[in-house]
C-alpha cells in the first residue's frame, strides 16, 4: 500500500486498483503520516552523486552494500497520494469482481488488520488463491476466511511472519512486564510504532493490564499527525471487525476500549510534540509514536530526550526494522532497549495447519520459506513442509503456474437448448448435436440458435444476409459405434461378396475383397472404402457399413 | 433387623413388586442392598427370610411377573444371590426360586436380558451366590458357566469385566475344594468345572482374535492379582507355554493385557518364582514395541527378587528413548554414558520419528517412568545421574529450539519437539526429581542454564513456567554438598543474581497464573533461605519485595492470596519492602494494617484465608509487629474474623485463638484429640491473669459464637478449644462461685438464643468467673459427640431409608391419583 503512488504515478499506470475501504482509509493515514514526517524536515538540496557506483563502493558499510540505489526515489507528496488513491475502486469481502470476463477476483478477510485481504482469482475451471499477510489469532479484525480458500489449484503463499520464533502472546507479556517495571522505577517508556495496526491490540492489552499492575496514574501518550483519525477510524469500521467487537456496536459501545482510556484521560493523543502536548507532558509516562525506523518523526526527539538515562526503556514492537540498526546512530545509549516484535501473521505451524485444512493442489511461495532461516539452519520446523513440495520463486522471477486451461464454459441460449433432442447412447450419457452460432465477447462464449434459412426475396437483400451469417448446409447425421469385423464379413458374404480376407493392423482391420479389388480400412475413428472408380460398389459397401453404426 | 424396619418391609416389598410404582432412584435400591447385606452378614439369612416372608414373596413375584422394570429385576437377582450365599439359605431357595432366576427359565435369553442392568445383576447375583460347593453344582446344573463365557465379550464393559471376575471366582471356588494342593498341571486331576474354565481360557489364548486373547489375559490377571491359592502355580505351569507362544505372533496381541498379566504373576509368585517366568519376561521385554515395553520395564524394576540380568535389561529398555535423544543431539560420536543395553535401537528411533504424537507419548512415558523409579529403594544402582541430567536438559533444548543437532535424527526431533508444552512439562518434572541426587558439578551448570532459559523465555506457557519454577526451587534447595555449610553453594548464589531480575519481570506479567507461580516460588525460597546472608543481600537489592507488596492489590484473588503469603513470609524474615503506598507517597502504612484491611474488606475468600494463616504464623513465631501488643493484635483479628462469611477464615481464627491460648496458658499436653491424659492445669495466680487477658481480647465471644456455627468444622474446632480451656482452667473457682450470678444467667440465655440461630445479640463484657461458670455448665463433651457424627447420621438409618423409599412411591401414587 505504501508504495502505491510509485506505481500509479510514475509508471504510466492506467488501470484500476481494487481495495477494501479500511485499507484505503488507513493506508491514507499511514501515507499522510509519512509525508508529514518527511515534509517537516525539508532538504535544501538533493544529493545523488553518491549513487554513482564508483563513489558508492567507497562509502561506509550499510551504504556501500545497498543494491539498485539508482532506483531509489524520494518520498511522494500528498498530491501524489491523493491521485493514487483516486484510482482505487472500493470492494467488500466476498464481492466478485469480473475482470474482462476472463477471471473473477474476490477479496476475503485475511484476519491480519482492518480490511486486510487474501484474494481468489478464478475462472470457471481454475482457482488460484493469493494469501498475503494473514493471521489466525484472535485480534481485532474479522477472522481469516479459510473455507473459501479450499479447492484451489494453486495457493500463492506470501506475507508470513517475519519473526517465526517470537510468539505474539509471549511478546505482549514481555511488553507489559517491561513497561510496568520501567514505569514503577520512575522511568519512561518509548514505543516506536505505526499509527495503526498492532497499536490497537496493544492499547487493549494495556487497558486490561494497567489496573492490575498499579499503573492507573501513568499517562499514555499517542503522538502522530494522524493519531486522532486513526483512533476514531478504528471505531467506525464495525463490519470489518471480529464478531465480539461487532456485537459491541449494537449495545451500543465503542468496539475498542481505547475510547474509554481516552475518556478517562489515561490515553491522550496529539498531532505532534508541539502545542498541547508540551503543556500536558508529565513523567513518568508511556509514549507511542513513529516512525519505527527511528530516522524521522517525533520518536527522534524522545530518543534524544530519554536516551541518556538508564531508567528509561525503548520497546520495539514493529517487526519491520532491525532494532539494532535503528538504534545505531543513537549509540552510546544508556536507556534500556527491549525487543518485543509482535507479528501476528502466520507462522510455520499455522501454515502447516492451514495447508492441511485448505488442501491446495500446489503451493507457490518465496524461496526463503522453503528453507530454514540462515541464522538457524537447524530449525527444520521454520520452513514450509508440504506435499507436493512448494514451488518457490525469487524476486522478479516469472513463474508458470502448474496447471493448464483445458475447458471453457459456454452458455446455451434457452431457445437453442429447447430445440435439442438428446439421445441416450450409454446408460446415463446422452448426446445431442448442436448447430449454433458461437458468439464470443469479453471472454464469454454463448451459443445462439442459427438463423433460419432466409427466403430469397431479392438480389440485394439476399446478398446482404449471406454476408452476416454463415451458410447453413443440410446436416448429415453423426455416426457412432464400432463395427464387429466377423459380423461385417458375414454380412458381406450374405450380400454376395466372396473371397474376403481380413488383415489385422495396428489401428484396426483391413477387409480385402480380392475379387472386387476393393479395400475396406476399419479403424477406431474412421472407415475408408477404397475401390477403383466404382461408385455403385462404394455406395453399396457404405450402406453395409452404416448398418452397423448408430446415427443421430 | 429392628422391629421398625420389619414393619416397613412388607409395604416396601409390595411397592417394589408393583410395576405401576416405579422406583425413581437407583441409589435407593443400592442402599437397600447395602443394608440387607449388613443384616445378612450379622446373622442367618434363612432366619431373615423366615421372619420376613415378604422378601421371598417379592422374589417369587419378580420371577412370575413379565412387566417389571429392569432395575427391579436386577435388584432381585442380586438380592437372591446375596441370600443364597449362605448354604442353608441356598438350600431353602434352591428348589424353585434360584433356577427360575438364574437358570434358562429366568430372564436369561428373554426380552429383559437385552438390558445391561439385568445382565449385570445376573452376574453380580451369581458372584454373591458362589460361596459354597453346592453353588458349584448349581452353576453346573443350570449351565451358567457357558453364559459367563459369552458375557465376557458383552457390549457393556461393566458386564464384561464382572463376567471375567466371576469366572475367576468360580475357578477359585472349584479349586479350593478338597483337591487343593494336589492340582498339578495335569488336566485329569482338576475338578470338572475348573477343567471347563481352564479349557476355555486355553482356547481363547490360542484364538487369532485379539479381543478373545485379551479376555483370557484379563481373567488370568485378575486371578493372579486377587487369589493366592496353591492351585495358582499349577495353573501358571499349565498356561505359561500358551502365553509364551503369544510372543511369537507379530504383532503381539493384546500387549497391554499381557504386560499386566506377567507383572501380576511375577508379583504374586513371591521372591522365587520358577525360572520360566523370568525368561518369558525377558522375551516379552525384547519383543514389545518401545511404547508397550515401558510399563513392563518399570514393573520389572519394582519387583522384589528379580534376577540382575533382567533388571539390567529392563532398565536399558526404559532408558532407550533418552539414549536416542542423547545420541541424536551428540555433536561428536561417543558413548553417552548410559548403562549397557540402553543404546537407542532403530525401532525406538523409528517410533520417535514416526509421528509427533508417538514421539511425545514415548518421551513423556519414559520420563514419567524414570521419575517414578528414582525415589524407590530398589532402583538400579549405580543410578546414571549425569547422562539422565544430560538427557533431560537435551530434551528441554530440543523443545525450546536452542539445540543445534547435526544428525538427521536430531533435526527431525527438533522439528517435532519444538514448542511442545507436554514434553516440556514432563522433562521439567523429571529434572526436578533428579535434583535429589548428588552428582558431578558440571551438569549442574547446564541445569541452571536451561532453567534460566525457560524462566526467561516469553514463549514459556504459564504451566511450563510453573513447572520451571518448581524445578528451580528443587535444585536451589537441594541438600548442601558439604554438611554443616551454612551459606549457599556457589552455583545457586551465581544463579540467584540472574534469577531475581527474571522473577521481577514475572511478577509484572499480564498473565495472573505467572504472577501467582512467581509468588509461590518466592514464598518457598524465602522460607528456606531467609536466613542466608547471600540470599538476603540479593533480595533486598532487588525490587522483588516492593513488587510483592504491590501485588497485594492485584485484581486476581489467587494472586492476592499468594502475595499475602509471600509478604507475610518476607516480613517474618525481615525482608519486607519499606512501607509506601504509590498512590499516597509519604503516607506510611504498615504491612499489618494492610493485611488487616484485606481481611476486613477483600471480597474473595482466598486472600482473607491467606491473611489468617499469616497472622497465625506471626503470632506463633513472635513477629515484631505482633509482639509489640499481642492482645490488641488478637482482639482486632478475631473481631474481623468473627464477621467473616467464609467458614475457613473463622476456623483459622480459632486456630489463631488456640495459639494465643497456648501462649497465655502454656502448651497443650498433646494436640491429639484421642489423648488419654488431660492437659496440665495452670497455677491459679497466672490463670486469673490469663483469663482476664482472654476476656479482654473477646476470645470467648468468638469461641462461643463459633460453637454454634452453622459449619460443623468450625463448631468442632471451637468445642475442642473450649474443652482445652476448661481443663486448663479447672482450678479457677467452682461453679458455685459465680453460678447463680445474673451475669451467668444472661450469658447462658444469650448462648441459647445463639444456638437457636439468633446470633445478632453480643455477649458484652465478660468476667472470667462468669465465663468459667458458663464453660462448666455447658455439655461440651456431649456437643463434641454430636458434632463428631456425620451431618446425615439421622437420615442414614435404615428405617429412614425405607421410609424415604415408601414416601417416594407414595408421592408417585398420589400424583397418579391427581392425574385422574
Amino acid at each position: 500500500m505504501m508504495a502505491l503512488p510509485y506505481i500509479t504515478e510514475h509508471t504510466g499506470f492506467t488501470g484500476t486498483v481494487y481495495a477494501t475501504e479500511p485499507t484505503v482509509q488507513i493506508g491514507r493515514l499511514l501515507m499522510e503520516e509519512l509525508v508529514n514526517f518527511i515534509e517537516r524536515v525539508p532538504k535544501a538540496q538533493l544529493a545523488s552523486l553518491w549513487k554513482n557506483k564508483d563513489i558508492q563502493r567507497l562509502l561506509p558499510s550499510p551504504l556501500k552494500d545497498a543494491v539498485e540505489v539508482s532506483t531509489w526515489r524520494s518520498c511522494y507528496s500528498m498530491q501524489e497520494v491523493n491521485s493514487a488513491l483516486s484510482k482505487i475502486q472500493l470492494v467488500g469481502y466476498s464481492q466478485k469482481i469480473e475482470l474482462f470476463g476472463a477471471v473473477q477476483v474476490t477479496p476475503l478477510s485475511s484476519g491480519y488488520a482492518l480490511g486486510s485481504s487474501n484474494w481468489i482469482i478464478q475462472s470457471h475451471y481454475e482457482k488460484v488463491s493469493y494469501v498475503s499477510g494473514s493471521s489466525l489469532l484472535t485480534t481485532h479484525p474479522q477472522p481469516m476466511d479459510q473455507a473459501s480458500l479450499k479447492n484451489s489449484d494453486v495457493l500463492i503463499l506470501t506475507g508470513l511472519t517475519q519473526i517465526p520464533t517470537a510468539n505474539p502472546d509471549g511478546m505482549v507479556g514481555e511488553f507489559c512486564s517491561n513497561l510496568a517495571l520501567t514505569v514503577r522505577n520512575g522511568g519512561n517508556v518509548l514505543v516506536p510504532c505505526y499509527p495503526s495496526g498492532v497499536i490497537y491490540d496493544l492499547l487493549e492489552c494495556l487497558y486490561q493490564y494497567i489496573d492490575s499492575a498499579g499503573l492507573s496514574s501513568i499517562p499514555f501518550y499517542f503522538i502522530s499527525p494522524v493519531a486522532n483519525s486513526s483512533l476514531e477510524f478504528s471505531q467506525i469500521f464495525a463490519e470489518w471487525l471480529c464478531h465480539n467487537k461487532q456485537t459491541k456496536v449494537y449495545l451500543p459501545e465503542p468496539p475498542f476500549p481505547h475510547a474509554e482510556l481516552i475518556q478517562t484521560n489515561k490515553l491522550k493523543h496529539y498531532p505532534s510534540i508541539h502545542g498541547d502536548f508540551s503543556n500536558d507532558f508529565r513523567q513518568p509516562c508511556v509514549v507511542f509514536t513513529g516512525h519505527p525506523s527511528l530516522r524521522f518523526g517525533d520518536v527522534v526527539h524522545f530518543m534524544e530526550l530519554w536516551g541518556k538515562s538508564s531508567l528509561n526503556t525503548v520497546i520495539f514492537t514493529e517487526p519491520d526494522f532491525s532494532y539494532l540498526e535503528a538504534l545505531a546512530p543513537y549509540q552510546p545509549l544508556a536507556m534500556k532497549c527491549i525487543y518485543c516484535p509482535i507479528d501476528t501473521r502466520l507462522n510455520f505451524i499455522q501454515v502447516s495447519k492451514l495447508l492441511k485444512e485448505v488442501q491446495p493442489l500446489h503451493v507457490v511461495c518465496p524461496e526463503q520459506y522453503t528453507q530454514p532461516p540462515p541464522a538457524q539452519s537447524h530449525r527444520m520446523d521454520l520452513m514450509i513442509d508440504c506435499q507436493p513440495p512448494a514451488m518457490s520463486y525469487r524476486r522478479a522471477e516469472v513463474l508458470a503456474l502448474p496447471f493448464k486451461r483445458r475447458y471453457e464454459k459456454i452458455e446455451i441460449m434457452p431457445e437453442l437448448a429447447d430445440s435439442l433432442v438428446p439421445m441416450e447412447i450409454k446408460p446415463g450419457i446422452s448426446l445431442a448435436t448442436v448447430s449454433a452460432v458461437l458468439h464470443t465477447k469479453d471472454n464469454k462464449h454463448i451459443l445462439q440458435p442459427p438463423p433460419r434459412p432466409t427466403q430469397p426475396t431479392g438480389g440485394k437483400k439476399r446478398k446482404r444476409a449471406s454476408d452476416d451469417i454463415p451458410d447453413c448446409k443440410v446436416l448429415k447425421p453423426l455416426l457412432s459405434g464400432s463395427i464387429p469385423v466377423d459380423q461385417f464379413v458375414q454380412t458381406l458374404e450374405k450380400h454376395g461378396f466372396s473371397d474376403i480376407k481380413v488383415e489385422d493392423t495396428a489401428k484396426g482391420h483391413i477387409v480385402l475383397l480380392q475379387e472386387a479389388e476393393t479395400l475396406i480400412q476399419i479403424e477406431e475413428d474412421s472407415t475408408h472404402i477404397i475401390c477403383d472408380n466404382d461408385e455403385m460398389l462404394r455406395v453399396r459397401l457404405r450402406d453395409l457399413v452404416l448398418k452397423f453404426l448408430q446415427k443421430f | 433387623m429392628d422391629p421398625g424396619c420389619s414393619r416397613l418391609l412388607p409395604a416396601l416389598c409390595a411397592a417394589l413388586a408393583d410395576p405401576r410404582q416405579p422406583v425413581a432412584d437407583d441409589t435407593c435400591l443400592e442402599k437397600l442392598l447395602d443394608w440387607l447385606q449388613t443384616v445378612t452378614e450379622a446373622g442367618s439369612s434363612l432366619l431373615l427370610l423366615q421372619e420376613n416372608p415378604c422378601l421371598v414373596e417379592l422374589l417369587f413375584h419378580v420371577v412370575k411377573s413379565q412387566d417389571l422394570s429392569s432395575r427391579i429385576l436386577a435388584f432381585s437377582l442380586r438380592l437372591a444371590g446375596m441370600f443364597a450365599a449362605q448354604e442353608t439359605c441356598f438350600q431353602y431357595l434352591q428348589g424353585e426360586l434360584l433356577p427360575m432366576l438364574f437358570g434358562e427359565a429366568g430372564p436369561l435369553g428373554g426380552a429383559a436380558w437385552t438390558a445391561p442392568t439385568v445382565r449385570s445383576g445376573w452376574v453380580q447375583g451369581l458372584r454373591a451366590l458362589a460361596q459354597h460347593p453346592s453353588a458349584l453344582r448349581f452353576l453346573a446344573a443350570c449351565g451358567a458357566v457357558d453364559t459367563i463365557f459369552s458375557l465376557q465379550g458383552d457390549s457393556s464393559l461393566f458386564v464384561a469385566s464382572a463376567a471375567g471376575q466371576l469366572l475367576v471366582h468360580v475357578l477359585d471356588l472349584a479349586m479350593r475344594g478338597p483337591a487343593e494342593g494336589h492340582c498339578g498341571p495335569q488336566a485329569h486331576a482338576w475338578p470338572a468345572c475348573a477343567q471347563e474354565i481352564v479349557c476355555h481360557i486355553e482356547a481363547s489364548l490360542r484364538s487369532t482374535a485379539t479381543p478373545q486373547v485379551a479376555q483370557a489375559l484379563n481373567v488370568l490377571t485378575t486371578a493372579f492379582g486377587h487369589y493366592h491359592g496353591l492351585w495358582m502355580q499349577g495353573l501358571w505351569v499349565r498356561l505359561s507355554p500358551l502365553v509364551a507362544r503369544l510372543l511369537e505372533r507379530d504383532p503381539v496381541p493384546a500387549a497391554h493385557s499381557l504386560v499386566d498379566l506377567l507383572l501380576s504373576v511375577a508379583r504374586s509368585a513371591g521372591p522365587s518364582p520358577d525360572g520360566g517366568l523370568w525368561e518369558t519376561l525377558a522375551q516379552t521385554l525384547s519383543r514389545l514395541s518401545p511404547t508397550q515395553a515401558g510399563p513392563l520395564a518399570l514393573g520389572i524394576l519394582q519387583l522384589q527378587g528379580c534376577p540382575q540380568a533382567l533388571r539390567t535389561q529392563a532398565f536399558g529398555r526404559l532408558l532407550q528413548p533418552l539414549a536416542c535423544v542423547l545420541k541424536a543431539a551428540a555433536q561428536a560420536p561417543g558413548p553417552p554414558g548410559l548403562p549397557e543395553g540402553a543404546a537407542g535401537d532403530s525401532v525406538t528411533v523409528d517410533t520417535l520419528l514416526s509421528s509427533k504424537s508417538a514421539c511425545v507419548g514415548l518421551l513423556c512415558c519414559a520420563l514419567a517412568h524414570l521419575e517414578l523409579l528414582q525415589p524407590l529403594p530398589q532402583r538400579p544402582s549405580p543410578w546414571p545421574q549425569a547422562p539422565l541430567l544430560g538427557a533431560a536438559v537435551t530434551i528441554l533444548r530440543f523443545c525450546n529450539g536452542s539445540a543445534s543437532p547435526t544428525s538427521d535424527v536430531g533435526g527431525r526431533l527438533c522439528t517435532i519437539l519444538v514448542g511442545c508444552a507436554r514434553v516440556q512439562r514432563a522433562a521439567l518434572d523429571f529434572l526436578g526429581v533428579l535434583s535429589q541426587e548428588t552428582g558431578p558439578q558440571e551438569p549442574v551448570t547446564q541445569v541452571f542454564a536451561i532453567l534460566l532459559e525457560y524462566l526467561v523465555s516469553p514463549d514459556s506457557s504459564p504451566m511450563v513456567l510453573k513447572k520451571a519454577f518448581q524445578a528451580t526451587l528443587r535444585w536451589l534447595l537441594r541438600p548442601p554438598r558439604a554438611p554443616g555449610c551454612c551459606d549457599l553453594d556457589p552455583h545457586p548464589q551465581l544463579f540467584l543474581g540472574e534469577l531475581l531480575p527474571v522473577l521481577q519481570k514475572r511478577l509484572c506479567s499480564p498473565c495472573w497464573e505467572v504472577r501467582d507461580s512467581g509468588l509461590e516460588f518466592l514464598t518457598q525460597v524465602t522460607r528456606s533461605w531467609g536466613g542466608q546472608a547471600g540470599f538476603r543481600h540479593a533480595l533486598l537489592a532487588s525490587e522483588v519485595p516492593e513488587l510483592t507488596r504491590q501485588l497485594l492489590r492485584d485484581p486476581e484473588s489467587y494472586v492476592r492470596a499468594s502475595a499475602v503469603t509471600a509478604t507475610g513470609q518476607l516480613s517474618s524474615q525481615g525482608l519486607h519492602a519499606p512501607p509506601a503506598s504509590p498512590e499516597h507517597p509519604g503516607v506510611q502504612q504498615s504491612l499489618l494494617e494492610e493485611l488487616l484491611h484485606i481481611l476486613s474488606t477483600d471480597a474473595e475468600g482466598f486472600p482473607r484465608r491467606a491473611v489468617m494463616q499469616v497472622f497465625t504464623e506471626w503470632l506463633r513465631d513472635g513477629h515484631a509487629d505482633v509482639a509489640e501488643d499481642p492482645e490488641q493484635f488478637v482482639a482486632r483479628v478475631l473481631q474481623a474474623a468473627s464477621r467473616d462469611l467464609d467458614w475457613e477464615v473463622r476456623a483459622q481464627g480459632l486456630e489463631l485463638a488456640l495459639v494465643f491460648l497456648e501462649q497465655v496458658l502454656g502448651q497443650r499436653g498433646s494436640r491429639c484429640a484421642y489423648a488419654v491424659a488431660l492437659p496440665e492445669a495452670a497455677p491459679p495466680g497466672t490463670l486469673a491473669q490469663a483469663l482476664r487477658a482472654l476476656c479482654r481480647v473477646q476470645l470467648f465471644e468468638f469461641a462461643f459464637r463459633a460453637l454454634f456455627d452453622c459449619d460443623r468444622p468450625v463448631a468442632q474446632k471451637s468445642c475442642e478449644l473450649l474443652l482445652f480451656l476448661r481443663a486448663k482452667a479447672a482450678p479457677y473457682g467452682s461453679p458455685q462461685d459465680a453460678g447463680g450470678s445474673p451475669d451467668v444467667a444472661s450469658v447462658e440465655a444469650t448462648l441459647q438464643r445463639w444456638q437457636a440461630g439468633e446470633q445478632g445479640q453480643p455477649l458484652g463484657h465478660l468476667e472470667p468467673g462468669a465465663v468459667m461458670a458458663v464453660l462448666k455448665s455447658l455439655d461440651l463433651e456431649g456437643l463434641r459427640d454430636t458434632l463428631a457424627e456425620s451431618s446425615d447420621h439421622v437420615e442414614k438409618s435404615p428405617q429412614s431409608l425405607l421410609q424415604d423409599m415408601l414416601a417416594s412411591v407414595g408421592v408417585l401414587s398420589e400424583n397418579e391419583a391427581d392425574c385422574y
